[in-house]
């Protein structure tokens, strides 16, 4: 048993990071660490940077330009990638239905899609939830008619988080309306351009428009955008779902918050001394610094069982990490709001989304996104299956209940 | 980095267990608790066939040379069969001062008998007012000739009563929480002047207050360097708060696999109790605050044997805050999730949430180490 890197790997991680530092546009970083918006052309700057490195989609296979990195590499790229703090790759794409399509999409999906995700030519959405399908998503009501050479697509997703820049959506759809729930949903993929859709969007309660409402309304779907085989979608989906395992605790844009906390709280005050001396606040800031090294060493603990090959069975451990990863990024963002005490009360969305904007801040320059970014990291313990369905999972699949 | 146990470790592991399996019934443990110094001789013995108490010393010291990691190993294996026996006070405790600070002497002629189990040794440092100060050693130690002569008291002296020899600190200098002017001494338990009253703890394990009035100890007793022990003392707590974080791994996975099975087989409403998802939540808590606290516990062990003392005593501490909220999460859950036949004597789960509860107060409590990690400016450095 050895915490240290090998001397490859940390060799590695200080490429990896030096990387970060000389190729990440420093507005870009900057934004991150002041927690401004991030847009799309961020997004797709950035992935075109580590695309030319060849480093877009490190976990893919090699012939669809992976890098065949071990786990442990593969870790501690996203951890360096988040404590830089580098805007996180669109996760639709490159983590979610990039992956299902190298595992179960034909030889034309793949060459037509696969290049296209990694450079961000196509930006994806995912169209999972519906209005009455959040937790049971298995029972989502969107059909999906085989009419000739389509499919012929009616129904809603909801919650599809970007899909105001969406070309694409992945799309879980209902091909046999005859059969039991996870039977009879097919994976469907469909141009965003196509007549019949449309997007409206949901404002969250901190004032962002992330998530919106996909209408479909007899969308003609070609029947090859099918993936794998009709009514398999419901496997696929779970692969997809299953699929991530090392950067889903956060813990490097964790640790990077907390850095960011204390040096907040080392500018405010609090009477005659800088909050960060107050001890109550202290010791909340050391509380979650705790519970943040034991989740970074669980995470650790699945990433080293995957590199021995025990990546395939469950690990108690990795069921933990969204758990325990969404309730310290709420704590932190808790705590960064609390730092700057009433001054998390002025609204100033421009502020936050305009990173040219010429009239100056109400209160502390740093104050404006730190309460809606409180509100806005709720969603963390809510989405991708809620932490309450997380745990009806592990007292399933774990403890046998 | 690696979390494998190597094939000699994991012989280890297993030769403990079974052991333990064999020998640590709950009946068998109970009738342990009744025989002198409040556990089996016969057990500890076993212990030394099997090596496990000279494996943390040198090899040329009469040890086997063993790692943090290692003792680790053999703690949480005691750890699930919640044993009584005085492994950390002799072996990790004083046999630690020892190995870090005894003398070439004092090492060929004691490590030895604690590995082939003829030497119990309680570790006689905390004093009453001292709560969790480390420095705060009221003790005295007056130059008598080329000895010493020791005067105070000691409190909570892990399996002080059956102990054949004590490992005292006490002020050769300075007054109680200076850093400097702190002594380590070897004394037999029946000398005169020492006086022994020992008693249980809630545990079911036995400690004892000690009192030293006129404790002659001769040169030969003198451990280390005199008034610079604070160093040791504080490596040697260390390596026991440590070695206790892995103990209380194995209590808790023992707590949580006894509940899961509770779930399973209670029926009321005419079903198994595990149905009903707010007890499926819960145990899903317990295997969380369990599963940190592993994780802590592994890097408690890794981190003991860290050169820089600052970092080891840091990552250390967190570990010691884990296990201590974990431990009081994961003891008070289960006995809730039993119901009333957890509140009783005669069941085994109570016994092991009054095991983890005094393993978070031994050392400092959870608060105490959080207080402290605070005051040091936490683990990560500010942006």
């Amino acid at each position: 048993m050895d915490l240290r890197f090998t001397d490859e790997e940390a060799a590695f991680r200080d490429e990896v990071r030096s990387f970060f530092k000389q190729n990440l546009p420093e507005n870009i970083r900057r934004k991150m660490v002041e927690g401004k918006k991030i847009g799309k052309d961020d997004i797709v700057a950035w992935q075109r940077i580590l695309n030319k490195k060849g480093w877009a989609v490190p976990h893919w296979a090699k012939e669809w330009g992976g890098t065949g990195w071990s786990p442990v590499k593969q870790y501690i790229f996203l951890d360096e990638m988040q404590q830089a703090p580098a805007p996180p790759p669109l996760q639709f794409g490159v983590q979610m239905v990039g992956p299902v399509i190298i595992a179960f999409g034909n030889e034309a999906q793949k060459k037509k899609f696969l290049p296209r995700i990694a450079n961000i030519d196509d930006w994806w959405c995912q169209g999972f939830s519906e209005p009455g399908s959040g937790s049971d998503l298995a029972s989502l009501k969107t059909t999906a008619k085989r009419v000739g050479g389509h499919y012929v697509v009616n129904g809603q997703k909801t919650w599809t988080t970007l899909a105001q820049y969406a070309d694409w959506i992945f799309c879980l759809v209902r091909t046999d309306p005859e059969s039991k729930k996870q039977q009879g949903i097919s994976f469907l993929l469909i141009d965003m351009k196509t007549p019949g859709i449309t997007v409206r969007p949901i404002q969250t309660i901190d004032g962002s428009r992330e998530v919106n409402e996909v209408f479909f309304d007899d969308v003609k779907v070609p029947v090859e955008n099918l993936v794998g085989e009709e009514n398999k979608g419901w496997d696929y989906a779970k692969f997809l779902l299953g699929n991530e395992r090392f950067g889903i605790a956060r813990v490097g844009l964790s640790k990077e918050r907390i850095r960011r906390l204390k040096e907040l709280a080392a500018i405010e005050r609090v009477g005659d001394r800088p909050l960060i001396e107050d001890e109550r606040f202290r010791t909340k800031i050391a509380a979650v610094e705790i519970e943040l090294k034991a989740l970074e060493m669980t995470q650790l603990r699945v990433v080293a069982a995957a590199r021995n090959g025990r990546g395939n069975k469950p690990d108690p451990a990795s069921s933990i990490l969204k758990i325990k990863g969404s309730e310290i990024q709420q704590t932190i963002s808790e705590l960064l709001f609390e730092v700057v005490g009433p001054y998390g009360l002025p609204y100033q969305p421009s502020q936050i989304e305009d990173d040219r904007v010429n009239e100056p801040p109400i209160g502390p320059d740093y104050a404006a996104p730190l309460a809606p970014t409180f509100f806005n990291w709720r969603k963390i313990s809510i989405y991708g299956g809620s932490n309450e369905i997380q745990k009806n999972i592990i007292a399933k699949a774990i403890l046998g209940l | 980095m690696d979390f494998e146990l190597s094939e000699e470790q994991r012989l280890l592991k297993q030769s403990v267990e079974r052991l333990l399996v064999d020998r640590y019934g709950f009946e068998q443990r109970t009738a342990y608790m009744k025989a002198p110094g409040g556990f089996s001789r016969a057990l500890w013995k076993q212990y030394a066939d099997l090596g496990v108490l000279a494996l943390p010393f040198a090899e040329e010291d009469g040890g086997i040379g063993g790692g943090a990691v290692d003792v680790m190993i053999v703690m949480e294996a005691l750890g699930r069969a919640l044993v009584l026996e005085p492994y950390l006070a002799t072996v990790v405790l004083a046999g630690g001062v020892l190995r870090h600070a005894g003398s070439q002497a004092q090492r060929a002629s004691l490590i030895p008998k604690i590995a082939d189990g003829g030497l119990i040794l309680a570790l006689a440092h905390a004093e009453r007012q001292s709560r969790y100060d480390l420095a705060d050693v009221a003790t005295t130690a007056k130059r008598d000739g080329a000895g010493y002569v020791l005067d105070g008291a000691k409190g909570l002296v892990l399996h002080g009563d059956g102990a054949d020899k004590l490992v005292v600190s006490a002020r050769v200098a300075g007054k109680p929480r200076d850093r400097d002017g702190i002594a380590l001494f070897l004394i037999d338990a029946k000398a005169s002047g020492v006086s022994v009253r020992g008693y249980p703890t809630i545990d079911g394990l036995r400690a004892a207050e000690v009192t030293l009035s006129g404790v002659k100890v001769g040169a030969e007793g003198v451990i280390g360097e005199p008034g610079k022990a604070l160093a040791v003392i504080e490596r040697v707590v260390d390596e026991g708060m440590a070695a206790l974080c892995a103990e209380a791994v194995g209590a808790m996975e023992v707590m949580h696999e006894l509940t899961v099975d509770y779930l399973k087989t209670r029926r009321q409403f005419g079903v198994p109790i595990g149905n009903f998802q707010v007890l499926q939540h819960a145990a899903v808590d317990m295997l969380m605050a369990t599963e940190q606290a592993r994780s802590m516990a592994m890097l408690a062990a890794m981190m003991a044997e860290e050169p820089n003392a600052v970092e080891r005593h840091k990552s250390i501490a967190a570990a010691k805050v884990q296990i201590g909220r974990s431990g009081r999460f994961v003891g008070k859950t289960a006995t809730q999730l039993h119901g009333g036949i957890g509140m009783t004597m005669e069941y085994k789960v109570g016994h092991y949430f009054k095991r983890v509860t005094a393993i978070d107060v031994l050392f400092g409590d959870a608060d105490h180490h959080l207080a402290a990690i605070a005051k040091m400016g936490g683990l990560l450095a500010a942006a």
